[in-house]
């Protein structure tokens, strides 16, 4: 099928093979795999005394270009796959996989799984239903999506855009990633589904340099897309000049300001604050375990009113978008703070069973040989009511910050930091000198209680996000409109 | 993968696969190649509450290989180790190859550098432990935690990790070399309450062998304790004070240096300590040195990541700068020669001083005392700094009540200036070995 004439058809004429044929044709057909072999492998879960068990297949693609110093330095090519047994009693889980695609590592790895029960009685599975998903992407592999040659085109056009920028740019790195990614969940419930999943990226990160002082400046985007998302618009050469931007602006930063002031926050990528301080707190595990600050305060207000955040898995194209989660559940758009109230927590089905709901289609895995756990998709704050001008307008003296790098949060104690990488004092109401960049600190469940303005300009972020959890690192999104904070920490050293 | 015998048997098919990644690379046009494949074993659990919470077993796999054409490079790896995948992975890196930009810089470390010993560093210690012997351990860890106090409310579990693996490397200068590794930890972590808020803290033991371990019980304990001497943390108020950094969050201002003299950094022009060889970087009290043979320890290799012999070295001595860290790449790129760092420091330590922990706090008389880090606060390019802490507020040296909720700032290679001691209370858990770190002074940024 000539998949550029299938790429240009409206979404609703769906003449693709669906996602759980094309992943039974990866990852089952080749190594003869049959739907009753999986029955089998789940039978054999269930003769002990299970409550739920699962087989997760994947198969990974990803390629990487790297180029640096004006050359294309670096290309790598990667191949990952494999399955994952799980079997979950109470509160217990057993957990093997292979990388061998073959019903007899599957069989042992279902055996070593299994242990963490008794045995039990012999049940028969029959894997048939498929969960409705919606179609979010399209199912295409992303790494053919261009030639080998137009892609190292196009890294040298974003490292020419970012040097034609300025005579102060030094150094250029740009990378380009493209993964594709098949997988396939059976379930003991009888539950058989599949995705694919395609994701592209492309980062550029450069250093100018005046006098003695060198500063950097980064920039980049992506979407579960073909590489044309990059292209087009010119968005790949927008993010070289994003990159350049940072640099040249941060080469002019003075010292960042130490202490509690007023904080506002840009739209669009600040929003790793509510990922931050709201939404790992959020995860069922650490609420299942009472070993969140947030544990047990549904219901509670724990904004100010007008702040309404969200977990949203089903946004078209995103990075942090599946159209299933990994344990085959339709992704859905979760409230968790309606109008500064508390109103609910990301669960994945075995955190949702023993808290006597339902999962949230935010059970993620990094891979095959890694545990689903609840973890976040994208997520943002909706908008309110105030021009962006206008919450500037607002303060007399304060930061405004509209670019950050990582943050972390201590679930426990609720305190969350998050690190500018551009800033700027707000005086008199006017956005005057750039700051060096500072990392800020709160405490989760207080910071939106702070917030007295909520912009009317959501944004999400450009799509490079990456989350990480007991080790497995996974894509997210993040946003948020313009925030006003009365009060937040920034941890400059301007005292 | 427990004993001996089948891992010499497996040993001599992984080095049969680096042959075969190596000669398909030769096969299929490259001037030249390396690779390397590695495969490990393991047992992940965690007990929590008093019962079992996750049994994991982990096998991982994985193959990898460059080829050259030229001064032109390609690169591929799998986690599958047949036969089809040697070729696949061998094509997709040629491949790859044809599109990549002709490297004056780009090849393997010069043949005659590749180690030509390779000592038995004692790295292999697999841990026979069954899955209930496991399981018995990580309840008596957290059994001693959870019971060390009544605030000890809530766990997060203790987990026991052991692992066991071959890591095999070759090229074609005709270089082979690996032997297998093996690493076993226990940790723990739990929460106390006091009123309505509630702290989190842990603690690890981590070696190549379990009777290198610290008993199951005191790791336990001292999670608790932690956790316990959080109760009641308050934020302070914005100030500049003087800051120690206790042992074992002390790591990472050595792990910022390594990375300020790792060659990409230098060559890219992206190092706060670019062009300070030679120069004085610490005070005249500091020895930094790098022993990347110690027996048994948890960093150690004979040859680095493109098959150099490694060496014991000073990266600084009486304060200065001598040497940086550098695989052949970045060497051709700034001029100089690899330092055998491909992949990394190993076994880095800063000479202890004379004075404890808690003389240490005398010495600082008033001031703060980090226990912990958050953040990537990092700017490497021109090293300022500016983290989420959290820790205890001292006076006259005696510790006076917990803080949280404030970042610490300043700028590394002023940090790096005003070290006035490092303490005599070696943290000697991982990689980088160092007591605390007194600084002269810092920013706080609190209420």
């Amino acid at each position: 099928m000539p998949s550029e004439a299938v790429c240009s058809l409206p979404s609703q004429i769906e003449i693709m093979p669906d996602f759980i044929d094309i992943a039974r044709g990866v990852l089952l057909e080749p190594a003869g795999l049959h739907e009753s072999d999986l029955e089998r492998v789940l039978d054999q879960l269930l003769s002990y005394r299970i409550d739920m068990a699962d087989i997760y297949f994947q198969a990974g693609r990803i390629e990487s270009w790297v180029l640096e110093d004006g050359i294309i330095k670096e290309g790598a090519y990667n191949i990952e796959q494999g399955a994952g047994v799980r079997a979950i009693s109470g509160e217990k889980t057993g957990f093997a996989y292979t990388d061998e695609l073959q019903f007899p590592a599957l069989l042992e790895a279902a055996k070593t799984a299994r242990a963490i029960a008794c045995a039990g009685e012999q049940k028969r599975i029959r894997v048939s239903k498929t969960l409705p998903t919606e179609r979010l992407y399209q199912p295409i592999n992303p790494l053919s999506s261009l030639t080998e040659q137009e892609k190292v085109d196009l890294l040298r056009q974003v490292d020419a855009e970012a040097r034609r920028q300025d005579p102060r740019v030094k150094q250029v790195i740009v990378s380009l990633v493209a993964a594709h990614d098949v997988v396939l969940v059976a379930n003991t419930d009888g539950t058989l589904n599949g995705d694919v999943r395609p994701l592209v990226r492309l980062s550029v990160s450069v250093i100018a340099e005046q006098g003695e002082r060198r500063e950097q400046g980064s920039g980049g985007g992506g979407a579960r897309d073909a590489f044309s998302y990059l292209v087009d618009q010119g968005r790949a050469l927008g993010f070289a000049r994003d990159a350049v931007n940072q640099a040249l602006i941060n080469l002019e930063a003075e010292a960042a300001p130490a202490g509690t002031m007023t904080v506002v926050l840009g739209p669009g990528w600040p929003g790793v604050l509510l990922h931050e301080a709201i939404g790992h707190g959020l995860e069922g595990d650490f609420n299942r375990k009472g070993t969140s600050a947030f544990s047990g305060r549904i219901g509670e207000k724990v904004a100010a009113s007008g702040c309404t955040v969200v977990d949203n898995g089903t946004l078209p194209g995103r990075r942090g978008s599946l159209n299933m989660d990994d344990e085959g559940m339709p992704t859905q758009n979760t409230v968790l703070i309606e109008d500064g109230i508390l109103k609910g927590y990301m669960q994945d089905r075995m955190n949702a069973r023993l808290m006597g709901g339902v999962s949230t289609g935010n059970g993620r895995r990094e891979s095959y040989a890694h545990l689903p756990m609840p973890r976040m998709t994208n997520t943002y704050m909706l908008p309110g009511k105030y021009d962006p001008q206008e919450i500037i307008s607002s303060v007399e003296k304060g930061l405004y910050a509209v670019n950050f790098g990582g943050g972390q949060v201590d679930i426990t104690s609720g305190k969350f930091v998050f690190s500018a990488s551009e800033a700027y004092l707000i005086e008199k109401g006017k956005v005057t000198r750039p700051v060096k960049g500072a990392t800020l600190i709160g405490d989760g469940p207080a910071v939106l209680t702070q917030v007295s303005m909520v912009g009317s300009d959501l944004q999400l972020d450009q799509g490079v996000g990456v989350c990480g959890k007991e080790g497995q690192s996974l894509p997210v999104g993040v946003g948020q409109p313009t925030l006003r904070i009365d009060e937040l920490t920034v941890g400059g050293t301007n005292a | 993968m427990s004993n001996r015998e089948e891992m010499i048997e497996r040993e001599s098919r992984l080095e049969q696969l680096v042959s075969d990644l190596l000669a398909e690379a030769k096969k299929q046009g490259a001037s030249a190649a390396e690779a390397g494949v590695s495969s490990d074993a393991g047992l992940s659990l965690t007990v929590r509450m008093g019962d079992v919470e996750t049994i994991e077993h982990t096998r991982d796999n994985g193959l990898g290989i460059t080829v050259y054409f030229g001064q032109s490079k390609g690169s591929a790896s799998t986690s599958d180790l047949s036969p089809q995948a040697v070729r696949d992975s061998v094509k997709a890196a040629c491949n790859i190859a044809k599109y990549t930009t002709e490297d004056a810089c780009a090849g393997l470390a010069d043949a005659q550098l590749m180690a030509k010993e390779l000592p038995d560093l004692d790295l292999y210690h697999p841990w026979d432990i069954d899955v209930d012997a496991a399981i018995e351990l990580g309840t008596q860890c957290e059994d001693a935690a959870r019971g060390l106090d009544s605030r000890i409310v809530n766990s997060e579990g203790a987990s026991l990790n052991t692992h066991a693996g071959l890591h095999i490397y070759g090229n074609s200068h005709g270089f082979v070399g690996g032997y297998p590794t093996s690493r076993h930890s226990l940790s723990c972590a739990v929460i106390s309450q006091q009123a309505e808020a509630m702290q989190r803290d842990y603690w690890y033991t981590v070696g190549c062998a379990a009777a290198d371990l610290e008993a199951a019980e005191a790791v336990g304990q001292k999670a608790a304790q932690r956790a316990l001497s959080r109760l009641g943390a308050r934020k302070i108020s914005t100030r500049e004070a003087p800051v120690i950094f206790q042992s074992d969050v002390a790591t990472s201002l050595l792990r910022s240096f390594t990375g300020a003299i790792r060659g990409a950094a230098l060559y890219r022009k992206s190092s706060f300590l670019l062009d300070h060889l030679d120069k004085k970087v610490f005070p005249d009290f500091v020895r930094i040195h790098e022993n990347p043979r110690l027996l048994r320890g948890l960093g150690s290799a004979a040859f680095d990541g493109e098959g150099v012999a490694t060496k014991a070295k000073d990266l600084v001595s009486d304060g200065i700068l001598k040497s940086y860290i550098l695989g052949s790449y970045s060497a051709r790129k700034l001029g100089m020669q690899t330092t055998g760092n491909a992949g990394g420091v190993r076994n880095l330590a800063i000479d202890p001083g004379e004075l404890d922990r808690d003389a240490l706090l005398k010495e600082m008389g008033t001031g703060l005392l980090v226990t912990e880090m958050m953040g990537h606060g990092v700017n490497m390019v021109t090293g300022d700094y500016s983290r989420g802490a959290s820790g205890f507020w001292v006076e006259q040296g005696e510790i006076q009540y917990p803080v949280e909720e404030i970042t610490i700032a300043g700028n590394l290679k002023q940090i790096f200036q005003q070290l006035l001691a490092v303490g005599s209370d070696e943290e000697c858990r991982g990689n980088i070995r160092t007591g605390s770190w007194l600084i002269e002074n810092m920013t706080i940024a609190g209420s």
